[in-house]
Protein backbone atom coordinates (compact mmCIF):
# COMPACT_ATOMS: atom_id res chain seq x y z
CA UNK A 1 0.00 0.00 0.00
CA UNK A 2 3.45 2.21 0.73
CA UNK A 3 3.87 4.95 -2.43
CA UNK A 4 5.96 6.93 -4.03
CA UNK A 5 5.82 10.39 -4.21
CA UNK A 6 6.97 12.83 -7.14
CA UNK A 7 7.52 16.52 -6.66
CA UNK A 8 8.19 18.19 -9.93
CA UNK A 9 8.34 22.33 -9.97
CA UNK A 10 6.78 22.92 -6.91
CA UNK A 11 5.31 26.30 -6.45
CA UNK A 12 3.32 27.45 -3.21
CA UNK A 13 1.31 30.76 -2.70
CA UNK A 14 -0.68 31.76 -0.03
CA UNK A 15 -2.81 34.69 -2.32
CA UNK A 16 -0.07 36.31 -3.64
CA UNK A 17 3.04 35.87 -1.70
CA UNK A 18 5.21 33.25 -3.22
CA UNK A 19 5.82 31.05 0.36
CA UNK A 20 7.99 28.25 -1.45
CA UNK A 21 9.53 27.81 -4.77
CA UNK A 22 10.77 25.19 -7.18
CA UNK A 23 10.71 21.94 -5.39
CA UNK A 24 11.82 18.92 -7.06
CA UNK A 25 12.04 15.60 -5.44
CA UNK A 26 11.29 12.31 -5.49
CA UNK A 27 10.54 10.36 -2.29
CA UNK A 28 10.68 6.57 -2.25
CA UNK A 29 8.34 4.25 -0.77
CA UNK A 30 8.81 2.53 2.62
CA UNK A 31 11.46 4.92 3.17
CA UNK A 32 11.51 7.83 5.52
CA UNK A 33 11.94 11.12 4.26
CA UNK A 34 13.15 13.95 6.72
CA UNK A 35 12.49 17.89 6.01
CA UNK A 36 15.00 20.08 7.92
CA UNK A 37 15.38 23.84 7.58
CA UNK A 38 14.97 27.02 9.43
CA UNK A 39 11.49 28.24 10.90
CA UNK A 40 9.41 29.99 8.13
CA UNK A 41 11.53 28.39 5.20
CA UNK A 42 8.63 26.19 3.99
CA UNK A 43 8.85 23.23 4.91
CA UNK A 44 5.67 22.42 6.73
CA UNK A 45 4.24 24.34 3.32
CA UNK A 46 5.52 21.81 1.50
CA UNK A 47 4.56 18.71 3.92
CA UNK A 48 0.90 20.19 3.87
CA UNK A 49 0.60 20.28 0.07
CA UNK A 50 1.34 16.50 -0.31
CA UNK A 51 -2.41 15.74 1.24
CA UNK A 52 -3.54 19.18 0.17
CA UNK A 53 -4.21 20.43 3.74
CA UNK A 54 -2.36 23.94 3.17
CA UNK A 55 -5.71 24.50 1.07
CA UNK A 56 -7.44 24.98 4.39
CA UNK A 57 -6.03 28.24 4.91
CA UNK A 58 -8.30 30.54 2.02
CA UNK A 59 -6.22 31.91 -0.86
CA UNK A 60 -3.17 29.21 -0.36
CA UNK A 61 -2.64 27.61 -4.23
CA UNK A 62 0.16 25.23 -6.10
CA UNK A 63 1.37 25.39 -9.25
CA UNK A 64 3.73 22.72 -10.36
CA UNK A 65 3.55 18.91 -10.42
CA UNK A 66 2.82 16.46 -6.72
CA UNK A 67 2.09 12.58 -8.07
CA UNK A 68 1.40 9.81 -5.82
CA UNK A 69 2.65 6.18 -7.67
CA UNK A 70 1.69 8.26 -10.72
CA UNK A 71 -1.68 9.77 -10.06
CA UNK A 72 -1.69 13.43 -9.71
CA UNK A 73 -2.69 14.80 -6.73
CA UNK A 74 -4.19 18.12 -8.08
CA UNK A 75 -5.98 17.42 -11.49
CA UNK A 76 -8.76 18.99 -11.18
CA UNK A 77 -11.07 15.68 -10.81
CA UNK A 78 -9.36 14.98 -7.95
CA UNK A 79 -11.24 15.25 -4.28
CA UNK A 80 -9.17 16.61 -1.74
CA UNK A 81 -10.85 15.17 0.68
CA UNK A 82 -10.39 11.79 -1.00
CA UNK A 83 -6.04 12.75 -1.15
CA UNK A 84 -6.89 13.10 2.51
CA UNK A 85 -8.24 10.02 3.38
CA UNK A 86 -5.02 8.13 1.45
CA UNK A 87 -2.47 9.95 2.97
CA UNK A 88 -2.25 10.35 6.80
CA UNK A 89 -1.29 13.31 8.88
CA UNK A 90 0.23 13.63 11.95
CA UNK A 91 0.11 17.15 13.60
CA UNK A 92 2.54 19.30 15.78
CA UNK A 93 0.80 19.21 19.09
CA UNK A 94 -1.30 15.77 19.73
CA UNK A 95 -5.17 16.48 18.56
CA UNK A 96 -7.15 13.65 19.56
CA UNK A 97 -10.93 14.48 19.63
CA UNK A 98 -12.28 15.82 22.92
CA UNK A 99 -15.35 14.27 22.96
CA UNK A 100 -14.06 10.97 21.72
CA UNK A 101 -12.97 7.62 24.01
CA UNK A 102 -9.88 6.56 22.71
CA UNK A 103 -11.75 3.95 21.15
CA UNK A 104 -13.50 6.18 18.92
CA UNK A 105 -10.73 8.16 18.46
CA UNK A 106 -8.83 5.61 16.28
CA UNK A 107 -12.38 4.44 14.48
CA UNK A 108 -12.47 8.20 13.50
CA UNK A 109 -11.34 8.17 9.80
CA UNK A 110 -12.86 4.24 9.50
CA UNK A 111 -16.08 5.95 10.58
CA UNK A 112 -15.90 8.49 7.77
CA UNK A 113 -14.99 5.87 4.89
CA UNK A 114 -17.80 3.36 6.05
CA UNK A 115 -20.81 4.09 8.11
CA UNK A 116 -21.58 0.45 8.72
CA UNK A 117 -18.69 -1.62 10.51
CA UNK A 118 -19.23 -4.84 12.54
CA UNK A 119 -18.54 -4.60 16.11
CA UNK A 120 -15.90 -7.50 15.76
CA UNK A 121 -14.43 -5.27 12.58
CA UNK A 122 -14.34 -2.48 14.51
CA UNK A 123 -12.13 -4.30 17.36
CA UNK A 124 -9.82 -5.86 15.09
CA UNK A 125 -8.93 -2.48 13.47
CA UNK A 126 -8.79 -0.66 17.33
CA UNK A 127 -6.59 -3.49 17.91
CA UNK A 128 -4.28 -3.48 15.02
CA UNK A 129 -3.97 0.23 15.20
CA UNK A 130 -3.04 0.48 18.58
CA UNK A 131 -0.65 -1.97 18.27
CA UNK A 132 0.85 -0.56 15.71
CA UNK A 133 1.10 2.80 17.37
CA UNK A 134 2.90 0.79 20.19
CA UNK A 135 -0.29 2.17 22.61
CA UNK A 136 -2.20 -0.75 22.90
CA UNK A 137 -0.51 -2.66 26.10
CA UNK A 138 -1.03 1.16 28.12
CA UNK A 139 -5.01 1.29 26.93
CA UNK A 140 -6.21 -2.01 26.67
CA UNK A 141 -8.25 -1.91 29.65
CA UNK A 142 -9.60 1.69 29.35
CA UNK A 143 -10.40 1.97 25.52
CA UNK A 144 -13.82 3.74 26.74
CA UNK A 145 -12.24 6.57 28.68
CA UNK A 146 -11.22 9.98 26.78
CA UNK A 147 -8.43 10.32 24.78
CA UNK A 148 -7.73 13.85 26.42
CA UNK A 149 -6.82 11.61 29.44
CA UNK A 150 -3.57 10.07 28.16
CA UNK A 151 -0.08 12.04 28.97
CA UNK A 152 1.03 13.86 25.57
CA UNK A 153 2.71 11.00 24.32
CA UNK A 154 0.37 8.47 24.31
CA UNK A 155 -1.97 11.18 22.73
CA UNK A 156 0.14 11.75 20.02
CA UNK A 157 0.70 7.86 19.66
CA UNK A 158 -3.35 7.97 19.85
CA UNK A 159 -2.95 10.11 16.84
CA UNK A 160 -0.91 7.95 14.93
CA UNK A 161 -2.81 5.36 15.56
CA UNK A 162 -6.30 7.13 14.17
CA UNK A 163 -4.05 8.16 11.32
CA UNK A 164 -2.41 4.50 10.88
CA UNK A 165 -5.84 3.03 11.57
CA UNK A 166 -7.27 3.96 7.61
CA UNK A 167 -4.39 2.58 6.13
CA UNK A 168 -3.26 5.04 4.28
CA UNK A 169 -0.75 5.06 1.46
CA UNK A 170 1.61 7.76 2.91
CA UNK A 171 2.05 9.04 6.15
CA UNK A 172 2.76 12.59 6.72
CA UNK A 173 4.45 13.90 10.43
CA UNK A 174 4.84 17.69 11.31
CA UNK A 175 6.88 18.19 14.15
CA UNK A 176 5.47 14.83 15.42
CA UNK A 177 7.85 15.34 18.77
CA UNK A 178 8.24 19.26 19.03
CA UNK A 179 5.86 18.74 22.23
CA UNK A 180 6.81 16.12 23.82
CA UNK A 181 9.45 15.06 26.38
CA UNK A 182 12.53 13.00 25.51
CA UNK A 183 10.95 9.74 26.73
CA UNK A 184 7.98 10.30 24.51
CA UNK A 185 10.12 11.31 21.59
CA UNK A 186 12.01 8.25 21.95
CA UNK A 187 9.15 5.84 21.86
CA UNK A 188 7.74 7.62 18.63
CA UNK A 189 10.96 7.26 16.84
CA UNK A 190 10.95 3.42 17.44
CA UNK A 191 7.62 3.75 16.29
CA UNK A 192 8.28 5.44 12.90
CA UNK A 193 11.42 3.07 12.65
CA UNK A 194 8.30 0.08 12.61
CA UNK A 195 6.10 2.42 10.59
CA UNK A 196 8.73 2.64 8.02
CA UNK A 197 8.56 -1.28 6.62
CA UNK A 198 4.64 -0.65 5.87
CA UNK A 199 4.38 3.41 4.71
CA UNK A 200 5.98 6.18 2.89
CA UNK A 201 6.73 8.33 5.99
CA UNK A 202 7.70 12.07 5.61
CA UNK A 203 8.40 13.90 8.36
CA UNK A 204 9.25 17.78 9.28
CA UNK A 205 11.52 18.09 12.33
CA UNK A 206 13.45 20.82 13.76
CA UNK A 207 15.66 18.28 15.37
CA UNK A 208 18.69 17.73 13.67
CA UNK A 209 19.27 14.42 15.34
CA UNK A 210 15.89 13.41 15.10
CA UNK A 211 16.51 13.33 11.18
CA UNK A 212 19.76 11.62 11.15
CA UNK A 213 18.06 8.93 13.62
CA UNK A 214 15.12 7.98 11.95
CA UNK A 215 15.68 8.91 7.85
CA UNK A 216 16.76 7.68 5.25
CA UNK A 217 17.19 10.67 2.95
CA UNK A 218 16.76 14.20 4.23
CA UNK A 219 15.53 17.21 2.11
CA UNK A 220 17.11 20.64 3.75
CA UNK A 221 14.94 23.48 2.72
CA UNK A 222 16.49 27.27 3.61
CA UNK A 223 15.37 31.56 2.68
CA UNK A 224 17.24 32.67 0.01
CA UNK A 225 16.80 35.89 2.07
CA UNK A 226 14.36 37.32 4.42
CA UNK A 227 11.45 37.74 2.78
CA UNK A 228 12.19 35.70 -0.26
CA UNK A 229 10.23 32.32 -1.18
CA UNK A 230 11.63 29.21 0.55
CA UNK A 231 13.22 26.38 -1.77
CA UNK A 232 14.50 23.28 -1.60
CA UNK A 233 18.53 23.33 -1.18
CA UNK A 234 19.51 20.04 -0.80
CA UNK A 235 17.96 16.59 -1.49
CA UNK A 236 20.44 13.57 -0.62
CA UNK A 237 20.21 10.59 1.62
CA UNK A 238 20.74 10.98 5.22
CA UNK A 239 24.48 9.52 5.59
CA UNK A 240 25.45 11.81 3.20
CA UNK A 241 23.87 15.17 4.48
CA UNK A 242 25.09 14.76 7.66
CA UNK A 243 28.70 13.35 6.57
CA UNK A 244 29.65 15.13 3.39
CA UNK A 245 26.90 17.17 1.99
CA UNK A 246 27.00 18.32 -1.58
CA UNK A 247 25.93 22.38 -0.64
CA UNK A 248 28.05 24.47 1.82
CA UNK A 249 24.73 26.29 3.40
CA UNK A 250 23.97 22.42 4.02
CA UNK A 251 26.76 21.94 6.22
CA UNK A 252 26.73 24.95 7.63
CA UNK A 253 23.34 24.14 8.98
CA UNK A 254 24.07 20.80 9.83
CA UNK A 255 27.23 22.01 12.13
CA UNK A 256 25.31 24.64 13.33
CA UNK A 257 27.49 27.11 11.71
CA UNK A 258 24.33 29.30 10.27
CA UNK A 259 23.71 32.70 9.31
CA UNK B 1 29.61 63.55 60.81
CA UNK B 2 29.75 60.34 59.94
CA UNK B 3 26.94 59.45 61.66
CA UNK B 4 25.02 62.45 59.89
CA UNK B 5 26.01 62.39 56.46
CA UNK B 6 25.09 58.41 56.91
CA UNK B 7 21.02 59.22 57.10
CA UNK B 8 22.00 61.72 54.35
CA UNK B 9 23.40 58.92 51.76
CA UNK B 10 20.59 56.31 52.39
CA UNK B 11 18.50 59.14 51.78
CA UNK B 12 19.69 59.73 48.16
CA UNK B 13 20.07 56.10 47.55
CA UNK B 14 16.63 55.90 48.42
CA UNK B 15 14.60 56.95 45.68
CA UNK B 16 15.36 54.03 44.04
CA UNK B 17 14.44 51.36 47.28
CA UNK B 18 11.19 53.97 47.73
CA UNK B 19 10.51 53.87 44.37
CA UNK B 20 9.38 50.24 43.38
CA UNK B 21 7.51 50.63 46.40
CA UNK B 22 5.40 53.75 45.46
CA UNK B 23 4.76 52.33 42.00
CA UNK B 24 3.40 48.86 43.68
CA UNK B 25 0.96 51.49 45.74
CA UNK B 26 -0.06 53.50 43.48
CA UNK B 27 -0.85 49.86 41.38
CA UNK B 28 -2.34 48.54 44.55
CA UNK B 29 -4.53 51.61 44.56
CA UNK B 30 -5.62 51.08 40.68
CA UNK B 31 -6.15 47.59 41.56
CA UNK B 32 -8.92 48.73 44.38
CA UNK B 33 -10.65 51.09 42.47
CA UNK B 34 -11.08 48.31 39.88
CA UNK B 35 -11.90 45.70 42.09
CA UNK B 36 -14.42 47.77 44.06
CA UNK B 37 -16.13 48.82 40.73
CA UNK B 38 -16.65 45.46 39.34
CA UNK B 39 -17.41 44.16 43.43
CA UNK B 40 -20.06 46.72 43.06
CA UNK B 41 -21.71 46.21 39.43
CA UNK B 42 -21.72 42.47 40.63
CA UNK B 43 -23.72 42.93 43.50
CA UNK B 44 -26.19 45.60 41.37
CA UNK B 45 -27.48 43.06 39.90
CA UNK B 46 -27.98 40.59 42.61
CA UNK B 47 -29.92 43.24 44.77
CA UNK B 48 -31.87 44.78 41.33
CA UNK B 49 -33.14 40.75 40.91
CA UNK B 50 -33.71 40.63 44.37
CA UNK B 51 -35.79 44.11 44.20
CA UNK B 52 -38.27 42.66 41.52
CA UNK B 53 -38.49 39.62 43.70
CA UNK B 54 -39.32 41.34 46.75
CA UNK B 55 -41.81 43.92 44.80
CA UNK B 56 -43.29 41.03 43.13
CA UNK B 57 -43.89 39.18 45.81
CA UNK B 58 -45.69 41.96 48.25
CA UNK B 59 -47.63 42.79 45.76
CA UNK B 60 -48.37 39.72 44.03
CA UNK B 61 -48.84 37.32 47.36
CA UNK B 62 -52.85 38.96 47.98
CA UNK B 63 -53.24 38.35 44.53
CA UNK B 64 -53.44 34.24 45.48
CA UNK B 65 -56.01 34.62 47.62
CA UNK B 66 -58.34 37.67 46.60
CA UNK B 67 -62.30 36.83 45.84
CA UNK B 68 -63.35 34.43 43.22
CA UNK B 69 -64.73 36.54 41.17
CA UNK B 70 -61.38 38.49 40.41
CA UNK B 71 -60.08 35.15 38.84
CA UNK B 72 -63.01 35.02 36.26
CA UNK B 73 -63.87 32.64 34.22
CA UNK B 74 -61.88 30.76 36.06
CA UNK B 75 -62.88 30.59 40.55
CA UNK B 76 -58.76 30.37 42.32
CA UNK B 77 -55.29 31.61 41.24
CA UNK B 78 -54.15 27.85 40.22
CA UNK B 79 -56.43 27.42 37.68
CA UNK B 80 -56.08 30.82 36.27
CA UNK B 81 -52.71 31.11 36.09
CA UNK B 82 -51.69 27.16 34.65
CA UNK B 83 -53.58 27.57 31.12
CA UNK B 84 -51.27 30.90 31.19
CA UNK B 85 -48.20 29.07 32.04
CA UNK B 86 -48.82 26.36 29.31
CA UNK B 87 -49.40 28.88 27.27
CA UNK B 88 -46.18 30.79 28.02
CA UNK B 89 -44.45 27.66 27.96
CA UNK B 90 -46.20 26.08 24.38
CA UNK B 91 -45.01 29.34 22.68
CA UNK B 92 -41.97 29.91 23.76
CA UNK B 93 -41.30 26.19 22.57
CA UNK B 94 -42.93 26.35 19.48
CA UNK B 95 -40.46 29.34 18.57
CA UNK B 96 -37.35 27.29 20.05
CA UNK B 97 -38.48 24.28 17.33
CA UNK B 98 -38.87 26.97 14.53
CA UNK B 99 -35.34 29.15 15.24
CA UNK B 100 -32.96 26.87 16.72
CA UNK B 101 -32.27 25.05 13.87
CA UNK B 102 -32.84 28.24 11.72
CA UNK B 103 -29.72 30.02 14.05
CA UNK B 104 -27.63 27.28 13.96
CA UNK B 105 -27.60 27.19 10.21
CA UNK B 106 -27.41 30.91 10.06
CA UNK B 107 -24.77 30.98 12.69
CA UNK B 108 -22.53 27.90 10.63
CA UNK B 109 -23.32 29.41 7.16
CA UNK B 110 -21.54 32.40 9.04
CA UNK B 111 -18.74 31.23 10.45
CA UNK B 112 -17.70 27.72 7.96
CA UNK B 113 -19.27 27.92 4.98
CA UNK B 114 -19.79 31.80 3.44
CA UNK B 115 -17.10 33.65 2.07
CA UNK B 116 -15.66 36.48 4.35
CA UNK B 117 -16.98 39.08 1.56
CA UNK B 118 -20.60 37.62 2.79
CA UNK B 119 -20.12 36.49 6.32
CA UNK B 120 -19.71 40.14 7.34
CA UNK B 121 -22.64 41.83 6.72
CA UNK B 122 -25.10 38.89 7.01
CA UNK B 123 -23.71 38.74 10.38
CA UNK B 124 -24.69 42.83 10.68
CA UNK B 125 -27.98 42.26 9.29
CA UNK B 126 -28.88 39.23 11.76
CA UNK B 127 -27.70 41.34 14.87
CA UNK B 128 -30.04 44.68 12.85
CA UNK B 129 -32.97 41.91 13.73
CA UNK B 130 -32.48 42.17 17.33
CA UNK B 131 -32.72 46.03 17.24
CA UNK B 132 -36.35 46.23 15.84
CA UNK B 133 -39.00 47.05 19.18
CA UNK B 134 -41.47 44.02 19.82
CA UNK B 135 -44.13 46.71 19.02
CA UNK B 136 -43.28 46.39 15.34
CA UNK B 137 -42.50 42.60 15.57
CA UNK B 138 -46.53 42.58 16.94
CA UNK B 139 -47.74 45.06 14.30
CA UNK B 140 -46.40 42.67 11.19
CA UNK B 141 -47.22 39.61 13.02
CA UNK B 142 -50.85 40.82 13.87
CA UNK B 143 -51.36 42.54 10.18
CA UNK B 144 -49.47 41.29 8.02
CA UNK B 145 -48.04 37.77 8.97
CA UNK B 146 -51.20 36.50 9.91
CA UNK B 147 -53.26 36.82 6.67
CA UNK B 148 -50.05 35.42 5.05
CA UNK B 149 -50.64 32.63 7.06
CA UNK B 150 -54.27 31.74 6.55
CA UNK B 151 -53.72 29.53 3.61
CA UNK B 152 -50.68 27.45 5.19
CA UNK B 153 -53.10 27.10 8.32
CA UNK B 154 -55.47 25.37 6.08
CA UNK B 155 -52.73 23.38 4.26
CA UNK B 156 -52.00 22.19 7.86
CA UNK B 157 -55.20 21.55 9.00
CA UNK B 158 -55.91 19.04 5.53
CA UNK B 159 -52.41 17.74 5.51
CA UNK B 160 -51.43 17.17 9.00
CA UNK B 161 -54.68 16.86 10.63
CA UNK B 162 -54.30 13.63 12.22
CA UNK B 163 -51.67 14.92 14.59
CA UNK B 164 -52.90 16.81 17.87
CA UNK B 165 -50.96 20.21 16.74
CA UNK B 166 -52.61 21.21 13.69
CA UNK B 167 -56.40 19.84 14.84
CA UNK B 168 -58.41 22.45 13.73
CA UNK B 169 -60.45 24.47 12.49
CA UNK B 170 -57.97 26.06 11.12
CA UNK B 171 -58.52 30.33 12.19
CA UNK B 172 -60.00 32.22 9.74
CA UNK B 173 -57.75 35.40 11.30
CA UNK B 174 -54.61 33.74 11.36
CA UNK B 175 -54.26 34.45 14.96
CA UNK B 176 -53.18 31.90 15.97
CA UNK B 177 -50.47 30.33 18.44
CA UNK B 178 -48.82 29.00 15.62
CA UNK B 179 -48.33 32.50 14.30
CA UNK B 180 -47.33 33.75 17.68
CA UNK B 181 -44.63 31.29 17.50
CA UNK B 182 -43.38 32.56 14.22
CA UNK B 183 -43.00 35.74 15.75
CA UNK B 184 -41.56 34.77 18.82
CA UNK B 185 -38.73 32.71 16.61
CA UNK B 186 -37.86 35.43 14.50
CA UNK B 187 -37.43 37.62 17.92
CA UNK B 188 -34.99 35.39 19.56
CA UNK B 189 -33.18 33.85 16.14
CA UNK B 190 -30.62 37.06 16.41
CA UNK B 191 -29.21 36.32 19.96
CA UNK B 192 -28.84 32.53 18.92
CA UNK B 193 -27.14 33.55 16.28
CA UNK B 194 -25.01 35.88 17.41
CA UNK B 195 -23.93 32.98 20.33
CA UNK B 196 -23.46 30.01 18.28
CA UNK B 197 -21.24 32.05 15.60
CA UNK B 198 -19.06 33.38 18.05
CA UNK B 199 -18.64 29.45 19.68
CA UNK B 200 -18.40 28.29 16.04
CA UNK B 201 -15.61 30.40 15.41
CA UNK B 202 -13.51 29.50 18.69
CA UNK B 203 -13.09 26.24 17.51
CA UNK B 204 -9.57 24.74 17.55
CA UNK B 205 -8.08 25.40 14.83
CA UNK B 206 -6.18 21.89 15.64
CA UNK B 207 -9.25 20.14 15.95
CA UNK B 208 -10.81 20.99 12.82
CA UNK B 209 -7.59 20.01 11.01
CA UNK B 210 -7.74 16.96 12.57
CA UNK B 211 -11.01 15.81 11.19
CA UNK B 212 -10.11 17.31 7.76
CA UNK B 213 -6.73 15.36 7.72
CA UNK B 214 -8.84 11.77 7.78
CA UNK B 215 -10.44 12.88 4.99
CA UNK B 216 -13.37 14.39 6.75
CA UNK B 217 -16.02 16.70 4.49
CA UNK B 218 -16.47 20.35 5.52
CA UNK B 219 -20.14 18.59 7.31
CA UNK B 220 -18.40 16.12 8.67
CA UNK B 221 -15.57 18.05 10.21
CA UNK B 222 -18.53 20.21 11.85
CA UNK B 223 -20.08 17.08 13.44
CA UNK B 224 -16.56 15.64 14.45
CA UNK B 225 -14.75 18.83 15.75
CA UNK B 226 -17.00 22.08 15.68
CA UNK B 227 -20.70 20.89 17.25
CA UNK B 228 -18.16 18.78 20.08
CA UNK B 229 -17.02 21.76 20.93
CA UNK B 230 -19.62 24.17 20.94
CA UNK B 231 -22.20 21.93 22.72
CA UNK B 232 -22.40 23.84 25.74
CA UNK B 233 -21.99 27.25 24.01
CA UNK B 234 -25.51 26.35 21.94
CA UNK B 235 -27.36 25.23 24.69
CA UNK B 236 -26.44 28.81 26.67
CA UNK B 237 -27.47 30.50 23.27
CA UNK B 238 -30.68 28.39 23.58
CA UNK B 239 -31.70 28.95 26.84
CA UNK B 240 -31.23 32.65 26.27
CA UNK B 241 -33.10 32.67 23.64
CA UNK B 242 -35.81 30.67 25.68
CA UNK B 243 -35.74 33.24 28.44
CA UNK B 244 -36.41 35.94 25.87
CA UNK B 245 -39.28 33.64 24.75
CA UNK B 246 -40.91 33.33 27.85
CA UNK B 247 -41.22 36.53 28.56
CA UNK B 248 -41.96 38.61 25.76
CA UNK B 249 -45.20 40.57 26.06
CA UNK B 250 -46.36 43.08 23.11
CA UNK B 251 -46.04 41.05 20.34
CA UNK B 252 -47.47 38.09 21.58
CA UNK B 253 -50.18 40.08 22.63
CA UNK B 254 -50.92 42.04 19.38
CA UNK B 255 -51.07 38.70 17.47
CA UNK B 256 -53.11 36.23 19.69
CA UNK B 257 -56.51 36.65 20.49
CA UNK B 258 -56.83 34.52 23.54
CA UNK B 259 -58.91 32.47 25.54
CA UNK B 260 -58.46 30.54 28.82
CA UNK B 261 -57.66 27.08 27.68
CA UNK B 262 -54.95 24.42 27.41
CA UNK B 263 -54.98 22.66 23.66
CA UNK B 264 -52.33 21.43 22.48
CA UNK B 265 -53.67 22.28 19.05
CA UNK B 266 -51.71 25.75 17.29
CA UNK B 267 -53.78 26.27 14.24
CA UNK B 268 -57.42 27.07 15.87
CA UNK B 269 -58.64 30.55 17.10
CA UNK B 270 -58.96 29.00 20.79
CA UNK B 271 -55.35 29.74 21.72
CA UNK B 272 -53.97 30.05 25.82
CA UNK B 273 -52.00 33.58 26.38
CA UNK B 274 -48.93 33.72 27.81
CA UNK B 275 -48.52 35.15 31.20
CA UNK B 276 -46.44 38.10 30.18
CA UNK B 277 -48.81 39.42 27.54
CA UNK B 278 -52.37 38.45 29.82
CA UNK B 279 -50.35 40.64 31.75
CA UNK B 280 -50.20 43.75 29.47
CA UNK B 281 -53.54 43.15 27.53
CA UNK B 282 -55.32 43.24 31.21
CA UNK B 283 -53.52 45.66 33.41
CA UNK B 284 -54.66 48.71 32.40
CA UNK B 285 -58.80 48.54 33.44
CA UNK B 286 -58.24 46.28 36.29
CA UNK B 287 -59.41 46.99 39.82
CA UNK B 288 -56.36 46.62 42.36
CA UNK B 289 -57.62 42.80 43.41
CA UNK B 290 -57.51 42.01 39.94
CA UNK B 291 -54.34 43.61 39.30
CA UNK B 292 -52.53 41.56 42.79
CA UNK B 293 -53.68 38.60 40.66
CA UNK B 294 -51.89 39.67 37.59
CA UNK B 295 -48.53 40.47 39.44
CA UNK B 296 -49.10 37.25 40.95
CA UNK B 297 -48.90 35.94 37.47
CA UNK B 298 -45.48 37.47 37.31
CA UNK B 299 -44.21 36.02 40.49
CA UNK B 300 -44.83 32.66 38.81
CA UNK B 301 -43.35 33.51 35.43
CA UNK B 302 -40.14 34.77 37.75
CA UNK B 303 -39.73 31.77 39.04
CA UNK B 304 -40.16 29.53 36.56
CA UNK B 305 -37.74 31.64 34.18
CA UNK B 306 -35.24 30.86 37.00
CA UNK B 307 -35.88 27.61 37.22
CA UNK B 308 -35.48 27.12 33.19
CA UNK B 309 -31.95 29.07 33.72
CA UNK B 310 -30.87 27.23 36.35
CA UNK B 311 -31.57 23.98 34.70
CA UNK B 312 -29.93 25.02 31.39
CA UNK B 313 -26.94 26.47 33.22
CA UNK B 314 -26.87 22.74 35.22
CA UNK B 315 -27.15 21.09 31.64
CA UNK B 316 -24.38 23.05 29.91
CA UNK B 317 -22.48 22.57 33.10
CA UNK B 318 -22.51 18.92 32.60
CA UNK B 319 -21.08 18.72 28.92
CA UNK B 320 -18.39 20.64 29.82
CA UNK B 321 -17.71 19.08 33.04
CA UNK B 322 -17.68 15.73 30.56
CA UNK B 323 -15.17 17.67 28.24
CA UNK B 324 -12.96 18.75 31.40
CA UNK B 325 -12.80 14.58 32.42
Amino acid sequence: MAKSIEISDLDIYYGDFLAVQGVNMSIKARSVTAFIGPSGCGKSTVLRSLNRMHEVIPGARVEGKIAIAGQSLYDSAVDPVSVRRMIGMVFQRPNPFPTMSIYENVLAGNRLNSKKMKKSEADDIVERSLKGANLWNEVKDRLTKPGMGLSGGQQQRLCIARAIAVEPQVLLMDEPCSALDPISTSAIEDLIHELKSDYTIVIVTHNMQQAARVSDETGFFNLKAAGQPGHLVEFNSTQKMFANPDNEATEAYISGRFG
Amino acid sequence: MSTITEPETNDSGSPLDTEVPEKARKHALGDRIFSGLSFTAGITIMVALAGVFVFLFIEGYPGLSVDERFYRPKTDFWSYVGPLVFGTTYAAIIALVLAVPFAIGIALFISHYAPRRLAGPLGYVIDLLAAIPSVVFGLWGGRALADQMKPFLIWLEDTLGFLPFFGGPASVTGRTLLTAGVVLAIMILPIITAISREIFLQTPRLHEEAALALGATRWEMIRMAVFPYARSGMVSATMLGLGRALGETMAVAMVLSASPIVTLNIISSENPATIASNIASNYKEASPDRQAVLIATGLILFAFTFAVNFLARYVAGRSERRMAR
